[in-house]
């Protein structure tokens, strides 16, 4: 069918099926990948686009109704000479971007309410955005950028030296805010063949596949483990249990079984009861009880009780230290599976290149999947080039191969381009989750309210396959102390297998369920000594000099006292508050809570080194060859402001080559909050180094002045001036190494498991509606110590997006394996849930640190939690022992309580 | 592939539906239900025709045609007899889903948690469907017959609700619970309308969704408040066995249990809403 239209303002005629999806028609068609797709079924926005003026979800429009009306995409906010609108504009100075993935829905959204309310109030704004859902930014700077979009600010620009510290714009912020940034599903070739996976309905089965023949007819190929080379990967090169295909046994629902490979509409068109598989259902070992049960049947065969891994630190002598303690509190804590829910689900394509294979895919760890397809297709790393495309948010969850093998083998067997975009459910069934933890606890302090002694379990759901289940099983027992000095510590971390989605990296690798558990004992504490619960965290905060359970001491850059000092204020005006609101009887009481955390920047306990270069070619172009993969925190932005200032030449010079393995160095994965710590650190040297050579190619002092002109690079140090030109000394290269300095850890848990820590403080104000148990989070107020704030528009981006997915974890987000594989029934915080947010960053310099700069891409979301829950209780005296805290489980424990009488 | 049609005229819908096909309007439902898979079925698209559209006097009472969306219905200049279904379409999904789903199509796709089934049971609506053979009216009560399933006769197609005016002053709210501000399929939500005569109760209509398959309305907290006084102590006339019609079930959102007590909760402060 032949529909015309008009897009952007000029009359366009498409061809094609009538029930297209707008969404379709404009990306395939019509070439406009701006408009992005996150679940096909209107349940998160990112879609949207104006339909006669109108915001629509365009996923759920069918080309049918299009003809004869007028379409808006985000293609078309700025003018035709690239001229930005003064939305867009806003949306930069504000860092309102992050990922991007959503921006193009929220600037449709924002655009319709904008022709109706050009100066609209947050609560306007919130109606008008409300159907569209981001996961990164938490929505603050969002709502900022769209109140103030009839007078943006004024962009921020920073000469030589004046990079470090400056509110800049994301350097890749253009690209995001016009739609022109390229996502795993947007540069797919024309000519591609698609994947679609079949996967396993059953949690835990064996089958045998019936007669491919007929299939294989149909299709360019239809896959299965056989064609796998080595089908087994895996985070640890002793861990490579997943296969990529199942072979004839599956351990979760959503397991991968069979690739059906062809034309894109002949591979949607079979359906999965089209393929032949002969199941074996079997009971599926469900839950922590289950997997460790003594007659439990194995998940993996070769792994003894179900354990995956288990491991503790030992300090002191906490047994006999819990005698002598004034004051102890217990308590156990129960998580859920917490879906990441980036709205980019999975994407990307492959092709063969003679004999290397090229992939092009959202990823969070370019270097890594080069490794394991190198692995998994019995390869030379060097046969495998990793080209990163735009990442649509990770959060961890996409530090797992994901669409990665499938599309390497099809194209390497067919010798054709092979894409795979996973659908929304796809995505949720098949992707990691949160590990579900119990955390058991027990505190004891002295009566002044000093931390003597402290133990804890912390016992977790791996999941079928080990993934990045030991990185968690060890780093929970360092922190479960929490960010607090405690001479006699027993803390263990334990993992065991279930017939459940593997449970993988998210955001903070296990250490948010820890903190709900220790800082629970820290209110219980203070509340039994009667000691405010602020000022008991900050008598025992760990401080510079202090010694952590590991035996490590603190050198530098602790900086939570100052963290809890900033927020103080805070905290007494919101109880006066709370005291005069409460006063007042009413079905709605009020809390205010604290939660604090600390973070091992980087790897525990092993080497993760970045490396960096800068480059100065004879034309003059400055480039920063950047592996540090920017999944929508600022590393693109970060690192040029480093190596922009260590060179002494501005940002606005740079141009930034990213990801791709054939052109970068490895800067490792994004992850542990590493980045601007440790390639950071990395891109301040390559900085330093290539200035070294531009000063002694002009016989300079250090403190000269650096200026670039076309060719030329003009050196002036003092009152002489050098001028180099590149033609002839060029092309120049700097290089910069870091690995940030730690020790293995002994039987004990002794050693030094990290050479720096994040510390935080926040502080949630609540109002809990006691006859119906829901939870409103009134106000959150962030004390970050980020040792040196890069750029401080960027850090409060990640705090504020961290505390978003804190608010989740607390209140709404629990993955159930087939029964929330999608966003209406798995829920994520709306822009009328997250609250205003206030963030103060604390400064505590971290000498190995980039300009003293630690890490916050984790420690935004450990505290929040913490403090919901903490508020909720001082509201209502309700203690959470599971989270999340529904408002059917609220409403339970209240009237438990008698504090919630029955209707 | 199926076939596609999208007619201007009634007629012409009406006739195609002689054959087994699946009626498209906004597409909210349609879609989602797809995602992943060819679309082969036969669609009949009903966005294109006249007949169907827009919100008109219709004698004593008010005519939506099917196509009419949550949009629509908000933006439309109506008495206070609609405030409470105005506000169930300002709660349906986000802008996004109220700009093209329709109240008809809520009422076809018949899911128990259907944000516009109690507002519209408390306006004592009727639905008029049509087919090749003529035309039927029938209490919105007996069309939805349980969970995603109507009385939609095979050939037929609904063309409009009708909302019957009230003669006396009339107040109408409805409030919905759901674990997150926007994009939320309801916990349970209560819709109520009161026609009042010298400043009491002289007529009330209650129902509540989530709560049962079906939203249900409640007769004997109708009838409790018939006669009282239109102030702050209309909440006390509720008791909880006034809620027997409801049989809530226990799901991903919450408990039946809980379920119980927040409609009582939810109706208590509807009808503290619904007090001038």
């Amino acid at each position: 069918m032949k529909i015309g239209f008009t897009l952007n303002g000029s009359p366009v005629e498409w061809s094609g099926a009538p029930l297209t999806r707008l969404a379709a028609a404009l990306r395939d068609g019509l070439g406009l990948t701006g408009t992005k797709i996150g679940c096909d079924a209107g349940d998160c926005g990112a879609c949207t686009v104006s339909l006669d003026g109108r915001q629509v979800c365009s996923c759920l429009v069918p080309m049918g109704q299009v003809e004869g009306r007028r379409v808006e995409t985000v293609e078309g906010l700025a003018a035709r000479d690239g001229t930005l609108a003064a939305l867009q504009k806003s949306f930069l100075a504000h860092g309102a971007a992050q990922c991007g993935i959503c921006t193009p829905g929220m600037l449709m959204a924002a655009g319709d309410l904008l022709a109706r309310s050009p100066q609209p109030s947050r609560a306007q704004v919130e109606d008008a955005l409300g159907g569209v859902l981001c996961r990164c930014t938490g929505y603050t700077k969002i709502v900022d950028a769209v109140i103030a979009a009839a007078a943006p600010p004024a962009e921020i620009v920073a000469g030589s030296g004046e990079a470090v510290g400056a509110r800049l714009a994301r350097l890749d912020g253009v690209r995001k805010i016009t739609g022109a940034d390229l996502f795993g599903a947007d540069a797919i070739p024309a000519d591609a063949l698609w994947i679609r996976v079949v996967r396993s309905p059953h949690a835990r089965a064996r089958f045998a596949l019936g007669d491919l023949g007929p299939l294989k007819a149909r299709l360019a190929a239809v896959l299965t483990a056989a064609d796998i080379p080595f089908n087994g990967y895996g985070i640890y090169p002793d861990t490579k249990d997943q296969p990529v295909l199942a072979d004839g046994q599956v351990r979760y629902k959503g397991e991968a079984i069979v690739a059906l490979v062809g034309d894109r509409a002949a591979v949607l068109a079979i359906r999965d009861q089209d393929v032949p598989i002969v199941w074996e259902p079997e009971e599926p070992v469900a839950g922590i009880d289950a997997a460790r049960a003594a007659d439990a049947p194995l998940v993996q065969a070769d792994k003894p009780h179900n354990l995956l891994l288990d491991g503790g630190v030992r300090r002191g002598d906490a047994t006999a230290a819990f005698a002598g303690c004034a004051a102890v509190a217990e308590g156990a804590f129960e998580t859920a599976f917490v879906e990441h829910a980036y709205i980019e689900p999975e994407a990307g394509w492959a092709q063969r290149i003679g004999d290397r294979i090229e992939i092009h895919a959202t990823t969070q760890t370019p270097y890594m999947d080069r490794d394991e397809i190198a692995s998994v297709m019995r390869l030379e790393p060097g046969a495998v080039r990793i080209v990163p495309t735009a990442c649509g948010g990770g959060f961890g969850g996409k530090l797992d191969l994901s669409v990665q093998p499938l599309i390497a083998v099809a194209a390497w067997q067919l010798g054709r381009p092979v894409a795979l975009v996973y659908t929304r459910p796809e995505s949720m069934a098949a992707s990691t989750k949160r590990h579900p933890a119990r955390v058991t606890a027990k505190f004891g302090c002295d009566e002044k309210g000093k931390l003597v002694a402290c133990d804890v379990t912390a016992t977790f759901d791996t999941g079928a396959y080990a993934s990045w289940g030991p990185t968690v099983a060890n780093r929970v027992p360092v922190h479960a102390t929490g960010p607090y000095f405690v001479p006699n510590v027993r803390t263990w971390g334990e993992a065991f297998f279930t017939n459940a989605p593997p449970a993988g990296a998210f955001r903070g690798f296990g250490v948010p369920q820890a903190a709900i558990a220790h800082e629970a004992m820290m209110d219980e504490l203070a509340d039994k000594l009667g000691i405010d619960r602020l000022e008991f965290r900050h008598r025992n905060a760990l401080r510079a000099g202090d010694k952590t359970a590991t035996g490590q001491t603190l050198e530098h850059s602790a900086g939570l006292a100052q963290c809890l000092d900033a927020l103080r204020p805070h905290w007494r005006k919101a109880q006066e508050e709370i005291a005069t609101f409460n006063a007042t009887p009413g079905p709605k009481r009020r809390g205010v809570g604290v939660g604090c955390m600390w973070y091992g920047i980087g790897n525990t306990s092993m080497s993760n080194p970045s490396r960096m270069r800068v480059g100065l070619a004879a034309d003059g172009t400055l480039t920063l060859y950047n592996g540090a993969l920017d999944i929508g925190q600022g590393s693109n932005t970060i690192m040029t402001q480093i190596a922009a200032d260590a060179l002494g030449l501005p940002v606005a010079q740079f141009v930034l080559v990213t990801g791709d393995t054939d052109l970068t160095l490895d800067a490792g994965k994004t992850s542990a909050s590493r980045q601007t710590f440790v390639s950071g650190r990395a891109a301040e040297a390559a900085g330093r180094d290539l200035r070294q050579r531009i000063l002694r190619l002009a016989n300079a002092g250090a403190d000269a002045q650096l200026s670039l002109e076309g060719r030329t690079v003009t050196v002036r140090d003092g009152a002489e001036v050098h001028r180099l030109d590149l033609a002839k000394v060029g092309p120049l290269f700097g290089e910069g190494t870091f690995d940030p300095p730690t020790t293995p850890l002994d039987a004990d848990g002794q050693g030094i498991p990290y050479a720096t820590y994040a510390f935080a403080a926040q502080m949630a104000v609540v109002e809990v509606d006691t006859e119906l148990g829901t939870v409103k989070v009134l106000r959150i107020v962030a004390a970050h110590d980020v040792g040196k704030a890069i750029n401080p528009t960027l850090v409060e981006g990640q705090i504020e997006g961290g505390i978003a997915q804190g608010l989740g974890l607390a209140l709404m987000e629990e993955y159930l394996p087939g029964r929330t594989e999608n966003l209406h029934d798995y829920l994520i915080p709306t822009i009328g849930d997250v609250p205003e947010i206030e963030c103060l960053l604390i400064e505590d310099r971290e000498p190995l640190g980039p300009s003293g700069a630690k890490g916050v891409g984790e420690p935004g979301l450990v505290p929040t939690a913490p403090a919901i829950l903490g508020a909720v209780h001082h509201a209502t005296g309700v203690r959470a022992r599971r989270v999340p805290l529904l408002p059917h489980r609220l409403r339970e424990a209240l009237v438990d309580l008698g504090k919630g009488a029955k209707p | 592939m199926g076939d596609y049609l999208r007619p201007a005229r009634l007629e012409e819908a009406l006739e195609a539906l002689a054959r087994p096909c699946t009626v498209l309007a906004g597409g909210t439902d349609f879609f989602p239900a797809r995602v992943g898979h060819a679309i082969d079925e036969n669609i009949l698209d009903i966005s294109n025709i006249g007949a169907l559209r827009g919100i008109s006097r219709k004698g004593d009472g008010w005519r939506l045609g099917a196509t009419v969306t949550w949009s629509e219905l908000a933006a439309a200049d109506l008495p206070p007899l609609f405030d409470g279904l105005k506000q169930a379409a300002r709660e349906v999904g986000g802008r996004q889903i109220q700009n093209a789903g329709t109240l008809a199509g809520n009422l076809c796709n018949a899911s128990p948690a259907a944000d516009g089934v109690p507002p519209l049971l408390a306006l004592d609506a009727e639905v008029e469907l049509a087919s090749c053979g003529g035309q039927r009216r029938l209490a919105l009560s007996q069309f939805i017959t349980g969970n995603r399933r109507t009385a939609l006769a095979p050939g037929e197609l609904l063309v409009a609700i009708h909302v019957p005016g009230t003669a006396r002053e009339t107040r109408s709210a409805f409030v919905k619970l759901g674990a997150r501000r926007y994009l939320v399929i309801s916990i349970v939500m209560a819709a109520a309308t009161l026609e009042i005569a010298d400043g009491r109760v002289a007529a009330a209509r209650i129902a509540v969704g989530a709560c049962s398959a079906v939203a249900q309305r409640l007769p004997l907290l109708e009838a409790a408040l018939v006669g009282a006084p239109v102030d702050a102590r209309l909440a006390d006339r509720i008791e909880p066995v006034q809620l027997a019609p409801l049989a809530p079930i226990d799901d991903v959102r919450a408990s039946s249990g809980y379920r119980r007590d927040a409609a009582l909760v939810l109706l208590r402060r509807l009808l503290t809403e619904v007090v001038p």
